[in-house]
């Protein structure tokens, strides 16, 4: 049998529950057999994505199986189907019924009953089923148990020890889904409780899934604690916006304000979990930084405030008739990816348009017009997978989701990773990742001797890849030679949709080539207009260049962060005329001669595409928003400019959008790099390479302190031999230095070449391009401090 | 009257019984010459045949066990002895180690090679620092004499044996958090399935015995199974441990066939202290309902004593005369449970929290007869209902106490405290008069 079969033919069993048969797969529980029939059984340990514990015993039934009874009713959690068995609940069975009250009893006498005041009274599992399967009134007239509270086990999660009804469903969380076990039950008995090892916190990328799963307001988030009641929130189903992993979330608003965002369920992609990042990161959409008007720059050379009218118009004059660059960002949604891509072409006339706000190659422009466009895998692909390539890639920071699902396949059946890295990250060791260390640079070289790969292997290439020359290309040759399924996987929510919709200079909306002359009268036949511009356009640091030396004479700029891209980029935008669409004051509207303030997330509607490419549209979670979508304010502008894109509202793009045929036409053919190398270093130089953590000083990240408390510190990761030479150990002060500037950091002594160094690329202390005007592959030098 | 049958503990008397030399001394050391001379299934084949049920409590016969180990599987395999010795009352496999520790290495090498294990553990409790050392001693001595290491014996069979000290917890005598305990996790019961001869010590096909099972194998190697058959009842073969604690005149461990009866264990224990009655008692310990004058002819082996409505256990007779207080006493058992709750379940962790809390009001004297009432509701809340055994031992004394002495509860609530002088049930208030 292969393994396809084995996922299709499963044994099915049928058994009686309540008098009704049900017929499951073999190995299903017999809680959510009953499910099946719509028969809830009350629970507090169970959750079926962890594996049962059988603790709390809520969910006693009567079980018998072909006549014979078990003498003791059995926790429903804990046991699979099997044939002729026949499950009486609470529903049937006075001993079930009994059992079940006399447990929510026990449960009830250690709790403290605080329901009016914890933030879980609402919408508490304790609450709910204590009125389902409770008792109106407590016999008990004992002491309660009492604890000090509440205690901190991060800076983002507390702990009030005397609510919590020890299921484990977070110590099982931690352990099972997250591979991070800094929390476990401590001590015996009733004095039983949830703690961490004094000197590791509870530091785990995952841990508000704890707060979410938490059947008591045992675990509460430090932010929301006691800041509303479950009642008084708006919850909208919503998209996170910080990373491609394309988590499905809830957002809850009261009168206007985000006040929390939880995971929302989606199986096919983010299970039920997601990041503390996804969850904890949304200060920002409040921020007092927030632009809350137009502005216009004055013969004065400040910025006023202006009305729409007046702004549109002055930014019309920048724009009309003019050599124009556009730089989209990487956030933006489909909808207004889609606004910038026919913005440039119809109003701008220009292929002057690109998403990266990083960095960026040629090679990669040529990767996404022809490869990755045209990719196909999905999380599942990761699950079905005989082996797990990650490339520039380090999950657990850059796509935490993915290294979820990575690590589910690792914990059930030891999945084999391979990773092509700087070092083993924290990460790829739970992942057991076998490291291919690489010396930033030398990445195609290295992927070339990858081999026993098959058409079940999947390849995972990260946006950082685009930093190595010739690894792109490499990847590409290893997929097709062992037909191995590639993923290509940018950090940002916003860049595989901008792709889609052509927010690039190769490539027009649907996959079309701008190269192609019957891709660009099917789309101008589409959008009624005579032609499209057919010169090939700039990227991102070909605008740049471009605005420095005036052969352009403006930039539309929308979120982006000029020290994303590089050390000289805000300088060389400096002598053009810059329209800058931001939600917040940044270092592109301190420059820009007209700013347009745009809607957050929160406040709009839209999709973004995942990873995957699928779609996770969302709607506005704060209603009564002012605030408009990027693609709205750049239809207006067209309008003044006098060549109408006509995408007046979200919806209306989402429709055009759709009407827009995939482009069948032929597409362009990659053009593979040559292998690059890393530079020679002796003596104290070394090679730098860098990645973003999870946690940073990401924009999105502020205003969030009690997130940015889990963020992992600042390390310059060195192997042991350069430790040596430098006479540092782990823990010491090393300086990195290159001609613009230094970090100074704790050495982590790793295992990774000797001739290269790792530090975080934008972390407290450390930022790549800021201080050291590059992330990787440049030559730098390591001193001791 | 049914005659002493001393075989772990014939020569305990000797001062140096403990010694390796004291133990060759009566043959020690012969059975594993037997038992690797013959085939590891054969070994398997005369223990089931002898009838031996485990002595740990529940009396699972200890071959039949032993068969269940999958063989051939290329696994590693296990043997693990329970010498976690901590049921209040019980008091066995202290003295036998303490007394006579290498018959207990004997039995480990030959089980460990009856279910083709090479590597054996014994989990003793932390407390018994005196047990501890003389087992340490036993087994270099064994080590040091060839019956351990490799080659044992010049039979090409390989065993290490090694000794775990546990921290102390009561719920570790239950197998599978001793397994997890000794893994090095906190001691909680693991879910079963999977079961240890499947997936027990670091998810390997592992046997987990009793010291006393283990002890009783040389024995059964050297005289055979009809001789250990030729003891017992029909059912219970063999001869076992039973303690005497308590109020007894000459209380100690005496060695006798299943089936003897409490009647003739007092008449070796020189009867109930002088100028007191039996009142009640537990057969196997405190997680085992009391028993009352009543049951003095009750026959005990595991089925005389199931039909009375008790379970054998440990064999851990705890006597008490008319002087306890029930109340009393069963309220120091559900405060030991309270104490050892592992807290994984709620019946047990939430239920023996409030259980101690009822009987101190009951024993002060505070509340009605509803009370008892809810008590015995609140105690069919948590029997039952628990991941492991030890809430059902928790609920045992409660339920027995109020069958047989509902009347004492009642008096305690009708004259508003205890009508018992807690010191007329000490030992030291009649050490005068002994």
């Amino acid at each position: 049998m292969t393994p396809e079969q084995a996922l299709v033919e499963v044994e099915m069993i049928t058994c009686i529950i309540d008098g009704f048969e049900v017929t499951v797969p073999k190995g299903t529980l017999v809680i959510r057999a009953a499910e099946k029939l719509g028969i809830q059984i009350p629970r507090f340990c169970d959750h079926p994505l962890l594996s049962p514990a059988g603790a709390c015993r809520q969910c006693l039934v009567d079980i018998e199986i072909n006549g014979r009874a078990f003498p003791k009713p059995q926790a429903s959690c804990t046991i699979p189907v099997e044939t002729g068995m026949i499950v009486k609940t609470q529903l049937t069975s006075p001993v079930a019924e009994k059992a079940q009250k006399g447990i929510m009893e026990l449960l009830l006498i250690n709790h403290p009953l605080d329901c009016p005041v914890c933030d879980k009274g609402g919408e508490c599992p304790l609450q709910n089923q204590a009125m389902s399967s409770g008792r109106g009134e407590s016999r008990y007239e004992g002491v309660k148990r009492t604890f000090e509270k509440p205690v901190a086990i991060s800076s983002q999660v507390l702990l009030d020890r005397e609510r919590c009804v020890l299921c484990a469903r977070c110590t099982r969380f931690s352990d099972q889904i997250a591979g991070d076990p800094f929390i476990t039950l401590n001590e015996r008995g009733a004095l039983q409780q949830v703690g961490i090892y004094e000197k590791d916190p509870f530091e785990s990328y995952y841990s508000g899934n704890t707060v979410q799963i938490c059947p008591v307001g045992a675990l509460t988030g430090a932010s929301y604690r006691f800041r509303s009641r479950p009642f008084d929130l708006v919850s909208t189903p919503s998209a996170c916006e910080h990373c491609a992993s394309g988590c499905a979330m809830r957002t809850d608003v009261r009168r206007g304000k985000t006040l929390r965002r939880l995971a929302g369920e989606d199986a096919a992609v983010n299970e039920e979990w997601n990041c503390d990042k996804g969850r904890w990161a949304f200060k920002y959409i409040s921020s007092k930084e927030r632009i809350a008007s137009p502005l216009v720059r004055g013969t004065d050379g400040e910025l006023h405030e202006a009305s729409w009218p007046e702004a549109l118009a002055a930014a019309a004059a920048g724009l009309k008739g003019k050599r124009v660059g556009v730089l989209v960002g990487g956030r933006a949604t489909v909808e207004d990816a889609y606004g910038y891509s026919k913005f440039a072409r119809v109003a701008l006339s220009t292929n002057d348009i690109d998403f990266r706000a990083r960095a960026h190659s040629d090679e990669e422009t040529s990767f996404l017009s022809a490869v990755a466009l045209g990719l196909t895998t999905t999380y599942a692909d990761i699950d079905r997978a005989d082996k797990v390539v990650l490339l520039g890639f380090e999950p657990e920071d850059e796509s935490p989701i993915v290294f979820l699902r990575i690590f589910k396949q690792v914990r059930k059946r030891s999945l084999p990773v391979l990773t092509v890295a700087a070092f083993a990250s924290r990460g790829s060791k739970k992942m057991k990742a076998t490291l291919l260390p690489v010396v930033a640079g030398n990445e195609a070289a290295v992927i070339a001797g990858i081999s026993e790969l098959t058409s079940r292997s999947v390849i995972l290439v990260g946006e950082r890849l685009s930093e190595s020359v010739g690894a792109l290309s490499a990847a590409k040759a290893l997929a097709d030679s062992t037909g191995a399924k590639l993923a290509w996987i940018p950090r940002r929510a916003g860049e595989r949709g901008a792709l889609d919709v052509g927010a690039i200079s190769t490539l027009l909306p649907g996959g079309r080539p701008v190269s192609d002359p019957a891709a660009r009268v099917d789309l101008a036949a589409a959008w009624g207009v005579d032609s499209l511009p057919t010169s090939s356009g700039r990227t991102t640091a070909q605008i740049l260049a471009a605005a420095e030396s005036k052969e352009l004479d403006a930039v539309v700029i929308g979120g982006v962060d000029p020290l994303d891209i590089s050390a000289q980029a805000l300088g060389q935008l400096l002598n053009t005329f810059v329209l800058s669409l931001e939600i917040s004051h940044s270092a592109v509207t301190a420059i820009a001669d007209v700013v347009l303030p745009v809607a957050a997330v929160a406040e709009k509607s839209g999709t973004f595409l995942d990873w995957e490419g699928r779609a996770r549209a969302f709607d506005k979670a704060i209603p009564d928003s002012l605030t408009r979508s990027d693609v709205r304010i750049l239809s207006m502008l067209a309008d003044e400019i006098g060549a109408a894109i006509n995408l007046p509202t979200v919806a209306a793009t989402a429709r055009e959008i759709q009407s827009l045929d995939k482009w069948d036409g032929a597409t362009v053919a990659f053009a593979p790099v040559s292998d690059g190398s890393a530079p020679k270093v002796s003596g104290s130089e070394a090679v730098l390479a860098s990645h973003r953590l999870l946690l940073d000083l990401g924009t999105l990240q502020n205003g969030e302190a009690n997130l940015a408390g889990t963020a992992r510190s600042a390390t310059a990761n060195i192997s042991q031999g350069r430790a040596a030479t430098l006479g540092v150990a782990e823990g010491d002060l090393v300086q990195i230095s290159t001609q613009r500037g230094s970090v100074t950091v704790p050495a982590h002594i790793t295992e990774m070449d000797d001739s290269s160094v790792w530090i975080p690329r934008n972390s407290e202390g450390s930022q790549a391009i800021a201080n050291l005007g590059n992330v990787s592959g440049e030559v730098v030098t390591v001193v001791k401090a | 009257m049914t005659q002493l049958t001393p075989v772990l503990s014939a020569h305990w008397d000797e001062a140096d019984s403990f010694t390796i030399a004291g133990y060759r001394r009566h043959g020690g050391y012969t059975a594993i010459e037997k038992a690797l001379a013959m085939e590891p299934d054969a070994v398997i084949q005369l223990v089931k045949d002898s009838g031996l049920r485990g002595r740990g409590g529940a009396g699972f016969p200890t071959g039949m066990k032993w068969g269940f180990i999958p063989q051939g599987d290329g696994k590693e395999h296990y043997l693990v002895v329970n010498a976690d010795e901590s049921e209040p009352g019980t008091c066995k496999d202290v003295p036998l180690m303490m007394a006579n520790p290498h018959v207990l290495v004997e039995g480990v090498i030959i089980a460990s090679y009856a279910i083709r294990a090479n590597y054996a553990f014994i989990y003793v409790r932390g407390e018994v620092t005196h047990v501890v050392r003389r087992l340490q001693a036993a087994i270099s001595e064994a080590y040091a004499a060839g019956h351990l290491g490799k080659n044992i014996h010049g039979k090409g069979y390989d065993l290490e044996l090694v000794l775990h000290v546990g921290a102390g917890a009561y719920i570790c005598g239950e197998e599978t958090a001793l397994l997890d305990s000794l893994e090095g996790f906190r001691g909680q019961p693991r879910l079963r399935p999977p079961f240890p001869a499947i997936a027990g010590l670091y998810a390997r096909p592992t046997v987990v015995n009793n010291v006393e099972s283990i002890a009783s194998v040389p024995s059964i190697v050297n005289n055979g199974a009809e001789w250990f058959q030729s003891m017992g009842t029909e059912k219970s073969k063999g001869y076992t441990l039973y303690s005497l604690s308590g109020h007894v005149a000459n209380p100690g461990q005496f060695e006798a066939p299943l089936g003897i009866t409490l009647r003739e264990l007092l008449e070796y224990a020189g009867g109930i202290r002088a100028g007191h009655q039996l009142k009640f008692w537990t057969p196997g310990g405190s997680s085992t309902p009391i028993f009352t004058q009543a049951n003095l002819d009750t026959p005990l082996d595991y089925e005389g004593v199931a039909a009375a409505g008790s379970m054998l256990g440990t064999k851990a007779l705890q006597v008490f005369d008319e002087t306890t207080c029930v109340v009393r006493a069963v309220l120091r058992w559900t405060e030991f449970y309270k104490h050892e709750s592992c807290g994984k379940c709620t019946p047990c962790r939430e239920g023996t929290w409030w259980l101690v809390q009822i009987l101190r009001d009951l024993e002060a004297g505070k509340g009605t007869a509803a009370d008892l009432d809810k008590l015995l509701d609140i105690v069919d809340n948590i029997a039952g209902r628990s991941f492991c055994a030890l809430a059902d031992g928790a609920a045992s004394p409660i339920i027995s106490s109020l069958k047989h002495f509902r009347e004492e509860y009642m008096q305690h609530l009708n004259q508003g405290g205890c009508p018992f002088d807690p010191a007329a049930s000490t030992l030291f208030a009649t050490a005068g008069s002994r």
